[in-house]
């Protein structure tokens, strides 16, 4: 990399360019540019009748990398958290030998954009579907690291989380590769860049401020005050405060911890009569997930009737669970105190 | 499984020197030595002119290194990211020179078939892990640099933090030029946190003189100093990267 300018025209080429693998012979016909980054170009394009993302880098190490990254997302076991990998090969252009790799095209708008046009309750249910996958990839030994709004993609037709950049995947114990300022939590004083689970919930903690600052605002004094601060203002972000300050202290060490906290936030919120039902944390989170899952795609309404019923239920639980959480976080402060 | 380490000279410039030898020869005379250099030039509202640009890459072209303009505002990023970049640029020649001793004259990671390339590139992070890593800052405190200090500061915090946070040790300096009394001073010696920089920055004065070359040949000697000073002490002869270069 001398300059940037250099390495994006290397790798730009017209819609109609026929890219053929030195390797393995496949035919890919370029459709159009989806976007570039500092690693490289993507483009959408025609295998066989259907279409795939190509990404195309100057630097053939940086996609040996990538690749690399998305062959140990393969063997996640339920994971859709990143694209699938389809092909990687070599291209004789006529400027020279481009490396690239072909995945799965993951067609949707960004987080912010989604959340705008379909209105602010689906933040909570995408965060949670976020950090449920977060957690596969963790127990995993991996670290997603450059965890971004732009980075993540809603796909349809039933709303789902999916992440279309893992370049800043790195192994747990090792130094963030790639990171953006905003989401990353040395930039803001509140801890290393050594990559553990904690890293990628402050990410998420951070998103969630993003959803309220949708401009994102610069640091001006950092640190935990300022972000506080931002919270307070901020009707939405407020409902949710516990869970983020704990995000963004690092006091969650993993992703189901702050995903089931979010969860009894939230559900504690909007319930307004009690059941009587009560269960386990664990049986919570999966009874709220699994219907959703198996949801056909247009029964909106029918599942937002069965969810509130789901919710009654819960009630008395939720409110014990909150009540518990908080006599604990009591615990904490008091002995902070101390 | 592997003790070599890497040594990098960091230059933060806004424009052309105007004292002293030729900062591109200098650099050629670093990378001759298996350090190499990089720049990077600072702009704020005001552009860096042709020659200022000419002579930034040229210094990292010759420097065996990365070259890249920004404004004030991304230094941070940008710092982290060069760094970061030469040093895996100096591990994949390292590894390349390894795989043409074995594979014969021509052959270089490219020219594997991807699926054997993806072992080559998981020892290359992993040697970037743990490598030891010794980068040498030489901040241009020339007068237009006077405002761009704190930012330049940030950076460099932000710097140790992100090297800080890999398994291998980290060893910095930092030098800047004009200095109060010579060309070049140094104001903070091989230490592993940069910390320290915080109270002296804010002393720093501005001067004139852009001597580019002479502080890049006395950042060179500064490596050659801490080699001989530590060989005298631990009386080991270390394999140095450059030896293969």
């Amino acid at each position: 990399m001398m300059m940037n300018h250099s390495l994006k025209n290397r790798c730009k080429v017209a819609p109609g360019t026929v890219i053929a693998g030195k390797w393995h012979s496949n035919k890919y016909t370029v459709l159009k540019e989806l976007g570039y980054g500092a690693n490289g170009i993507v483009y959408l394009a025609k295998f066989k009748n259907s279409q795939v993302a190509l990404k195309m880098s100057d630097n053939g190490m940086s996609i040996t990398s990538e690749v690399n990254v998305l062959r140990s997302f393969a063997k996640v076991q339920g994971s859709t958290l990143g694209p699938s990998l389809l092909d990687v090969d070599d291209w004789n252009s006529n400027r020279g030998q481009i490396s690239f790799y072909v995945m799965e095209y993951i067609q949707g708008p960004d987080l912010l954009s989604f959340i705008q046009t379909k209105g602010k309750a689906w933040t909570t249910v995408l965060i949670l579907q976020l950090l449920n996958d977060l957690n596969k990839l963790h127990e995993n030994g991996w670290v997603f690291g450059d965890l971004k709004p732009e980075n993540l993609i809603v796909t349809g037709p039933t709303p789902k989380i999916r992440c279309i950049d893992v370049g800043g995947t790195t192994l747990q114990g090792r130094a963030i590769k790639e990171f953006t300022e905003f989401y990353d939590r040395g930039y803001w004083g509140l801890g290393s860049r050594k990559a553990d689970p904690s890293y990628d919930l402050f990410a998420v903690a951070m998103i969630m401020i993003n959803t309220a600052y949708p401009k994102r605002f610069n640091k001006s004094t950092g640190g935990i005050t300022q972000l506080r601060e931002a919270i307070s203002k901020q009707k939405d972000l407020l409902l949710v405060e516990k869970v983020i300050v704990k995000a963004l202290h690092g006091q969650y060490s993993n992703a189901l911890q702050m995903r089931s906290d979010l969860l009894s936030l939230v559900t504690d919120n909007k319930s307004i009569s009690p059941g009587n039902k009560s269960t386990t944390i664990n049986s919570t989170n999966s009874t709220f997930h699994n219907p959703k899952a198996n949801q056909p795609p247009n029964q909106a309404k029918s599942r937002q009737t069965y969810r509130k019923k789901k919710k009654k239920n819960r009630w008395v639980e939720t409110i014990s669970i909150t009540i518990f959480i908080a006599f604990l976080y009591f615990l904490y402060i008091f002995q902070k105190l101390l | 499984m592997y003790t070599g380490k890497i040594r990098q000279i960091l230059l933060i410039t806004d424009g052309c020197s105007n004292q002293g030898e030729d900062p591109i020869a200098m650099a050629a005379l670093a990378k001759e030595q298996g350090i190499s250099v990089n720049v990077i030039g600072v702009m704020e509202q005001d552009v860096i002119d042709e020659k200022g640009m000419t002579e930034i890459e040229g210094i990292a072209m010759s420097g065996g290194g990365v070259s890249q303009i920004v404004y004030a505002q991304q230094l941070s990023q940008t710092v982290q990211m060069v760094t970061r970049k030469a040093m895996t640029q100096t591990i994949q020649g390292v590894v390349n020179r390894e795989l043409q001793q074995i594979l014969g004259r021509s052959q270089t990671i490219e020219d594997l078939p991807p699926e054997k390339r993806g072992e080559v590139m998981e020892v290359v992070d992993e040697l970037g892990e743990t490598v030891e890593l010794e980068v040498l800052i030489l901040v241009d405190t020339s007068a237009s640099m006077k405002h761009k200090l704190p930012t330049v500061k940030e950076a460099l915090l932000d710097l140790s933090l992100s090297l800080n946070a890999r398994t291998g040790d980290n060893q910095f300096s930092v030098f800047v030029f004009p200095g109060k009394k010579n060309d070049v001073e140094k104001i903070l010696d091989w230490t592993p946190k940069l910390q320290s920089l915080t109270s002296i920055f804010s002393q720093l004065t501005t001067g004139g003189i852009t001597p580019t070359g002479p502080a890049i040949r006395t950042a060179l000697s500064s490596f050659n100093t801490k080699r001989s000073l530590r060989s005298l002490m631990t009386g080991d002869d270390e394999s140095f990267l450059e030896e293969s270069m």
